[in-house]
């Protein structure tokens, strides 16, 4: 070590000297610790070389630290591991179940969300239900819901959803219900296609699919356009989606009309939520003057004589026009068959009421008492929808509206003896008008007279007969029974009712009056009169 | 015998000693002339004499340590009259020191042409490891004027000489 020092003595002073004017230099220059950040703070030079000096250092020594604590804690110290592992095995599978139950929590409050907004912008008295069962079986296609009577449940009430109409209530048990799908086959529904406005009758069939029927083959009907409900049959809301038409094919059965395949708007194989319409929303009914016949309207609309009668009492002149406003409330306003029978009126037309008159109504009249029938608007000769079209057609089915009766829930029913004892009645009406006639030797304008005499419906029925006022009541009796086949005549009300005082009767043409042309009668006053 | 003895040995011959007065007065002198004369006479800013006084005394005194330490005090005594951080000119004339100290032992330094020589070599060897540890040290940029200081290297060669012929009077033999 001596020889050492003593050989290199020189280079090792010099060393030395040099390293302590190095490090004293380094004491006083200031650089940035990071070069490639030249506006960092700076550092002495001292600093930054002492740092750089140790920490490799350190870093080797930290690492080695970490590499023999890994070991031992990696490989060595695991004694506990399994039972970790397990535990956390453990609570990986809670967590699991956890997060699928909040999932299908999430979900359900969505749906909900959804239901919830729909029924806050539905009109109507619409109750939440759970779908707690099914039929189980594809030959009934029913659900079960969790609110029955208790919670003002009834038979024949919508259930709908968000997305379209369900079915209606079959039957109520004080906690639960049933609900007839709609695509079972013993279910119908009065729909409109939305943009051809054709009404038809959606049934179900024994596979599950959605038909509708009753649009005729010459209707152009278009793919995937949407189909809603009518409102016509009392059960569900008007304007509610049903689905959208799948398919069209002719109907195998009649060859006339169409049988068009729809894909119904809900998925009825996995309800879940569903709405049950307690009480529908209809057009608002009217509040103005009562209702007024349509043979009323259409005698305003013709012209006439304003010839005045002295005599004749003064009536309200605001009736006819009142019911010319009101033309469309009537129309789709609710009607109850009391109330239609409680008012001096007499039926109109048929081809008038078709105008004026709801399905419905008409179904209601037809079978008092009788729950709202579905297709009374396609199956009625004369329907609003049929009878624009082709008449004739639907008369080709006289009893179409009894089996379609039975697709809403009412039995087939045939013709009552009630309605042939209408019948019997309407005969004898028809010969005490003729003899009434018989008396009246002139024909002239009479306070007295028939309400028919100055009906142009009543014309319409007599146009075939050049002598139109001696037939007058021949035509209302006619009137009376050529409705509606299932109509309940009413002859104690029709016949009793004296003509209106404010109308001026169209009698016997004066000097400068000309016979007035009568209107044609419509096809349906002739064609559907049903055999006496 | 001793005359044979001192001429086969040539640092017993050629080593000399220099007073204190001298060995501390020379260099303050040389660091004065360098700091306050520049100022007036600006063609002395071509001359470096705390570096031409440090060769002079290293390789008159044929030994590094002493050589080296009479660089580093010269160097740093000129580093205190700088703006650069001290230690610059210390490092550097601690190099030449050590190295002048080192060469005057194996060659004969008290030829004139030796002198402009060693002195010109030096001089640039002084130039560049200052520039080098300014750049790498202290990190400044500082301009590398090859021609102004070869120049310079020339000037201080022949000042050498005549600065050194004058210094010899100073020596004191061992």
């Amino acid at each position: 070590m001596d020889n050492f020092f003593s050989r290199y003595k020189n280079p090792l002073v010099l060393v030395a000297v040099l390293s302590v004017q190095v490090i004293a230099l380094a004491t006083q220059v200031k650089r940035a610790a990071n070069p490639k950040e030249p506006n960092a703070a700076e550092t002495p030079l001292i600093r930054v070389w002492v740092v750089n000096a140790i920490t490799p250092v350190e870093r080797v020594l930290v690492s080695t630290g970490h590499f023999f604590r890994n070991t031992w804690h990696n490989y060595i110290d695991l004694h506990d591991v399994r039972k970790q592992n397990q535990a956390l095995q453990d609570e990986i599978t809670r967590l699991k179940i956890e997060q699928t139950r909040l999932k299908e929590d999430a979900e359900q409050a969505h749906r909900l969300q959804g239901l919830l907004q729909f029924k806050q912008h539905y009109v109507g008295d619409v109750l939440p239900a759970q779908v707690i069962g099914s039929s189980g079986s594809q030959h009934s296609r029913l659900i079960y819901i969790d609110k029955g009577e208790q919670s003002g449940l009834r038979p024949d009430m919508a259930v709908i959803t968000p997305d379209g109409i369900v079915g209606k209530v079959k039957d109520v048990t004080r906690y639960s219900a049933t609900v007839l799908l709609i695509n079972d086959r013993e279910s119908g529904a009065g729909v409109v296609l939305e943009k051809s406005r054709r009404q038809g009758v959606l049934r179900g069939a024994a596979n599950g699919e959605l038909n509708l029927r009753d649009i005729m083959s010459d209707e152009k009907i278009d793919l995937g356009e949407q189909v809603i409900t009518s409102g016509g049959d009392r059960i569900y809301p008007k304007g509610v989606p049903v689905g959208t038409v799948s398919g069209i094919n002719p109907d195998r059965e009649d060859g006339y009309s169409l049988a068009i395949k729809i894909k119904p708007a809900v998925d009825l194989d996995r309800l879940e939520e569903v709405l049950v319409v307690k009480t529908a929303e209809q057009a608002p009914p009217s509040t103005g003057p009562a209702p007024q016949r349509a043979a009323d309207i259409l005698a305003e609309r013709l012209p006439s004589i304003p010839k005045v009668d002295p005599n004749a009492p003064k009536a309200p002149t605001g009736n006819a026009a009142a019911a010319g406003q009101n033309a469309g409330p009537i129309a789709a306003g609710p009607k109850k068959p009391e109330a239609a029978a409680g008012e001096p009126k007499k039926p109109a037309a048929p081809g008038a009421a078709d105008q004026n008159k709801p399905v419905a109504d008409q179904k209601k009249s037809a079978l008092p008492g009788a729950p709202p029938a579905t297709h009374a608007a396609s199956a009625t000769p004369g329907g609003a929808a049929s009878g624009q079209t082709n008449p004739t057609a639907n008369l080709k089915k006289p009893a179409a509206s009894a089996s379609d009766t039975s697709l809403a829930g009412v039995s087939a029913k045939k013709p009552s003896a009630e309605q042939k004892q209408g019948t019997g009645v309407a005969a004898e009406q028809k010969k005490a008008s003729a003899e009434q006639q018989k008396k009246a030797p002139t024909p002239g304008p009479s306070p007295n007279k028939s309400a028919g005499a100055d009906n142009p419906a009543t014309s319409n029925a007599s146009a075939a007969n050049p002598k139109p006022v001696p037939k007058a009541p021949k035509a209302t009796v006619v009137q009376t029974t050529t409705g509606n086949p299932e109509q309940k005549p009413k002859p104690a009300v029709q016949t009793t009712r004296p003509a209106q005082p404010n109308r001026p009767p169209v009698t016997t043409p004066g000097p400068s009056q000309t016979p007035q042309p009568q209107a044609p009668p419509p096809a349906e006053s002739s064609t559907e009169r049903p055999p006496q | 015998m001793n005359a044979m003895v001192s001429l086969t040995s040539r640092e017993e011959v050629d080593v000399h000693h220099f007073s204190w007065p001298v060995s501390f007065g020379i260099p303050a002198l040389a660091i004065f002339i360098q700091v306050y004369l520049t100022t007036k006479i600006h063609f002395l800013q071509i001359f470096d004499m705390p570096l031409l006084v440090t060769i002079f005394f290293a390789v008159a005194r044929r030994r590094p340590i002493p050589g080296m330490i009479t660089g580093a005090l010269i160097g740093t005594g000129q580093d205190v009259f700088t703006h650069l951080p001290i230690g610059l000119y210390g490092i550097s004339n601690t190099l030449i020191g050590y190295l002048a100290s080192s060469l005057g032992v194996k060659l004969d330094v008290d030829n004139p042409g030796s002198r402009f020589l060693m002195t010109f070599a030096f001089f640039l060897l002084h130039h560049l490891s200052f520039m080098g540890i300014a750049l790498l040290l202290v990190g400044t940029n500082q301009p590398w004027e090859w021609l102004h200081t070869l120049v310079r290297a020339l000037a201080n060669g022949f000042l050498s000489v005549v600065l050194f012929a004058g210094l010899d009077r100073f020596k004191q033999r061992m």
